[in-house]
C-alpha cells in the first residue's frame, strides 16, 4: 500500500512562509527599523478600520493584467510620489521578502523609516503587510484584472492606524494625505503605461468605527514617534556633543 | 476557476459555513450572504475549510472583514478543516490570534458552547 501524497494547493508558491521576526536584504535606507519586528495586520491595529480601494482604467492601452503587474513589481518604487522612498529587497517583490521605506506619516518634515513584508505575490496581484512600528497596521493589495476589453489596475488597503497618535493625525488630515499617496501612485503607473490623463477612482468604507483600545500600547513601538522625538531633541544632542568637545 | 459555494448549517451551539471551492476577493457576496443566513442569536460562526481549494490574499482580506462583522455582532469566529498550508497562512497573517482554530467540528462546537 502506498501513502498518497497530498497535492499542494495552486496558491502554495504565492504565499510567504510564516516568520516570527522580520529580516531584510534591502539596502540603501538611512535606518532599518524593521529587523527583529513582527508583521501586523488590521487585527492588531488601534484605529478605525478602513477599506480603501483605488482603481484606474487603462483605456486604449494594450496591456493584459499579468504584464501590468509584472511592470508594477519591477518598477514599484518609481511610481511613488516624490519624497517617498522604497528600497526593494535583492530578489524584488517576492513572497517572504521585506522592503524598507521612508515616508512622511503625516504632513510635515518628519520622515518615518519603516518597511513592508511581501506576504503574497502571484502573476496578477501582490500583497504587503506592515511591521510593528509602522504608522498603519495594514494589508495592501495591488492587482490588475480585466473589465471587458480594458485592464483595470487596483490598489486596496485594509488598514487601521497603529496607535492613538497616528489615529489623531488621521483625524487631522493624514487620512486624506494617505489617499492622495495611492491616487498619485496609480496615476503615475497608468502614465508609465501610456495613459495620457489617468482618472483614479477612490472608494472608502469605514469597516469598523470602533477603536481597539487594547492596542493603545502600540505607541511604544512607533517609528514615527521615535523619528519625531529624534528630530526634536537633535539640537540638544548637538549642543551636548559640542560642549563635551570644547571641554 | 471553480467559484465558491457555501452551505449554511445551523448546529447546536453555532452556525457552520461549509466552504467549497475557492475564496478570493470575488467571493465577497457569497461569503457575506452565507454569513447573513445565520439564524438570529447565533453566538459562534464556524468556517469549515475542508473543501477549500484555493485562497489568495483577497480571500484573506474577506476573512478580516467577516471577523469584524462577527465581532461587532458579539459573535466568535472559529475555523476547522484547515490544511497545514492554510494554517500557516492564518499564522503568517496573525489571523489565528483572532479566529479560533480547531481540528474538527466536535472540537469547534464544544469550544462554541463553552
Amino acid at each position: 500500500m502506498t501513502a498518497s501524497v497530498p497535492t499542494p494547493p495552486r496558491d502554495a508558491d504565492a504565499w510567504a512562509r510564516p516568520v516570527e521576526r522580520l529580516s531584510t536584504t534591502a539596502s540603501g535606507a538611512s535606518r532599518d527599523t524593521v529587523t527583529g519586528r513582527r508583521v501586523v495586520g488590521p487585527v492588531q491595529g488601534f484605529g478605525q478600520m478602513w477599506q480603501k480601494t483605488f482603481t484606474v482604467r487603462l483605456d486604449g492601452i494594450d496591456a493584459d493584467p499579468e504584464s501590468v503587474v509584472r511592470h508594477w513589481k519591477e518598477r514599484f518604487p518609481s511610481f511613488w510620489p516624490r519624497g517617498a522612498r522604497f528600497y526593494a529587497p535583492l530578489s524584488g517583490i517576492q513572497p517572504g521578502e521585506v522592503a524598507l521605506l521612508e515616508v512622511a506619516p503625516m504632513p510635515g518634515p518628519v520622515r518615518m523609516s519603516t518597511g513592508v513584508m511581501v506576504i503574497y505575490a502571484d502573476r496578477e496581484s501582490f500583497t504587503f503587510m506592515t511591521p510593528e512600528g509602522h504608522a498603519l497596521s495594514a494589508w495592501l493589495t495591488f492587482s490588475a484584472s480585466r473589465d471587458g476589453d480594458v485592464t483595470v489596475v487596483q490598489a486596496q488597503a485594509l488598514e487601521r492606524t497603529a496607535d492613538p497618535i497616528i489615529e489623531l493625525t488621521y483625524l487631522l488630515g493624514a487620512n486624506r494625505a494617505n489617499d492622495r499617496f495611492w491616487e498619485e501612485t496609480l496615476a503615475n503607473l497608468a502614465r508609465s503605461l501610456g495613459v495620457e490623463t489617468p482618472v483614479v477612482s477612490a472608494h472608502k468604507v469605514c469597516v469598523d468605527r470602533r477603536r481597539q483600545w487594547r492596542y493603545f500600547g502600540n505607541v511604544r513601538k512607533s517609528a514615527a514617534l521615535a523619528m519625531a522625538l529624534g528630530t526634536m531633541t537633535a539640537p540638544a544632542r548637538w549642543l551636548r556633543r559640542h560642549r563635551a568637545a570644547r571641554d | 476557476m471553480t467559484g465558491t459555494t457555501i452551505d449554511v448549517i445551523p448546529a447546536s451551539s453555532a452556525t457552520i459555513l461549509r466552504i467549497h471551492g475557492e475564496i478570493t476577493g470575488a467571493s465577497e457576496a457569497t461569503l457575506m450572504d452565507a454569513y447573513g443566513e445565520a439564524p438570529p442569536g447565533t453566538r459562534s460562526v464556524v468556517l469549515d475549510f475542508s473543501d477549500l481549494e484555493y485562497m489568495n490574499s483577497g480571500g484573506i482580506g474577506l476573512l478580516v472583514t467577516l471577523l469584524v462583522r462577527a465581532q461587532r455582532a458579539g459573535q466568535r469566529l472559529l475555523a476547522i478543516g484547515l490544511s497545514e498550508h492554510y494554517r500557516q497562512i492564518l499564522s503568517l497573517t496573525r489571523l489565528d490570534e483572532a479566529i479560533g482554530i480547531h481540528d474538527d467540528e466536535p472540537a469547534a462546537l464544544a469550544a462554541a458552547s463553552a
